[in-house]
């Protein structure tokens, strides 16, 4: 495969996975359990759709097809997203949607940290910025980790049971398949194999604190990179996709 | 409208001088009381190979969604000041740090009620780190986080347990 076939391919995934999660924790907007945490996870999903449009737009210039950010996010269809399974998880109870949050941020730390060095200046200077948002997003959803998990018996027990339903969607952020082995090759891809160690430590240290354990997973799920996706991300794009399918072209 | 300034006669050094002038005085949309330049968002003001005045801007987060008025509010004040094919370009390396912000920039926002972000140094923030945020009305160090997240990106909510106010902390980047 051509660099820039590569290049892009691996450009959409990371875009997908920000702009996905990013409408997820958007469902939230209104509805959180307290005004702050509602500012929260909204800023949150802010800085992830800020981070999708970079992503975005590089992919389109790398693709060279006159594809704009908004296109590719509001115009493929459901195979065409590349993201992984876990972002687009439904948001569920409280303790879901910080579990989720909390196990892509410890990935999405070091990862970003890691990008920093690539050889590609674009994806480098992302990186920089994206380094320092997700670092507040860690040390957000960890204190909510350990004050749920070491809360009530009603709030540990939810927490049990988003881990135990999440732990199977994590195994696909660390796979280095043809693409991201090319990447990696290339000098601009992040070698996430090499990060899993870190993200185990990092999530043990907090679940720790919070009087939880992580789960053992016995087997991962996957297909997210290849397009094949949980029954969720379909009605997702429905109202994600909505105005662009109703209004062709639509700008603000 | 200002007279159109003519690249080719004038001195370049102070063509780009009054350009930077004309663009360091934008407010930015969020908090007024400190400029562009205060905040260090303001990156560069050149010229061209055409001669063709060229500012450059950082966004301070990702997803900051005053950004792009920054950037059409840069380029209206350069306009007025008579550079009419200005340019406006984003640029996101290196990534702004708060430690751009002036020492004035810092005074306006806590005469503002605004606590300024404290020095990022080179230590990492840890897990569960606190920083020590002094109250913008009363000075006292005797204040707490009441949520990382605030009524913007940049934005942190406190509240001084001293005078019982709540204040804005711009949060360290």
């Amino acid at each position: 495969m051509a660099k820039d076939n590569t290049l892009f391919t691996y450009l959409l995934r990371l875009a997908d996975d920000h702009l996905i999660l990013s409408q997820r924790l958007g469902e939230w907007t209104g509805r959180a359990p307290t005004l702050e945490e509602d500012l929260a996870l909204t800023n949150i999903a802010l800085d992830l759709i800020g981070q999708a449009r970079s992503l975005y737009s590089y992919a389109g210039a790398v693709e060279g097809q006159g594809r704009d950010e908004d296109q590719l996010a509001f115009t493929r269809p459901e195979r065409d997203y590349l993201n992984a399974l876990i972002v687009e998880q439904p948001n569920g109870d409280f303790a879901h949607t910080i579990v989720r949050q909390f196990f892509i941020a410890a990935f999405m730390v070091p990862f970003w940290r890691e990008m920093e060095k690539s050889d590609d200046e674009q994806l480098a200077a992302i990186a920089a910025k994206a380094s320092k948002e997700v670092a507040y997003h860690l040390r957000h959803t960890a204190e909510w980790v350990v004050r749920l998990g070491d809360g009530t018996e009603e709030s540990h027990q939810r927490m049990v049971e988003a881990l135990e339903g999440l732990i199977i969607y994590t195994g696909e952020l660390f796979e280095n398949d043809a693409i991201a082995k090319a990447a990696i090759a290339g000098g601009y891809g992040v070698d996430t194999e090499a990060l899993r160690d870190e993200w185990r430590q990092t999530v043990v240290q907090v679940l720790g604190e919070a009087t939880l354990e992580l789960p053992n997973a016995g087997y991962m799920q996957k297909g997210g990179r290849d397009g094949v996706h949980t029954e969720h991300l379909g009605h997702i794009l429905s109202e994600l996709q909505y105005m662009q399918r109703a209004y062709p072209g639509l700008t603000w | 409208m200002a007279e159109v300034v003519d690249m080719k006669t004038g001195h370049d050094a102070a063509i780009r001088a009054r350009a930077w002038d004309a663009a360091a005085c934008v407010p930015d949309p969020e908090i007024p009381m400190v400029t562009v330049a205060d905040l260090g968002i303001l990156r560069s003001v050149e010229t061209d190979a055409d001669g063709r005045i060229l500012a450059r801007v950082t966004p301070t987060y990702s997803g900051c969604p005053a950004t792009q008025l920054i950037e059409q509010m840069v380029l209206e004040a350069l306009q007025q000041a008579g550079f009419e094919d200005a340019r406006v370009e984003s640029v996101l390396s290196p990534a702004w740090t708060t430690d751009w912000i002036s020492d004035e920039g810092k005074e306006k926002l806590r005469q503002f009620g605004i606590a300024p972000p404290e020095k990022t140094s080179n230590s990492k923030r840890a897990l569960f780190g606190e920083t020590i945020v002094n109250c913008p009305r009363c000075g006292s160090s005797e204040t707490e986080r009441v949520s990382e997240f605030g009524s913007t990106p940049c934005k942190a909510l406190h509240r001084c347990t001293a005078c019982k106010e709540p204040f804005d902390y711009f949060k360290c980047l």
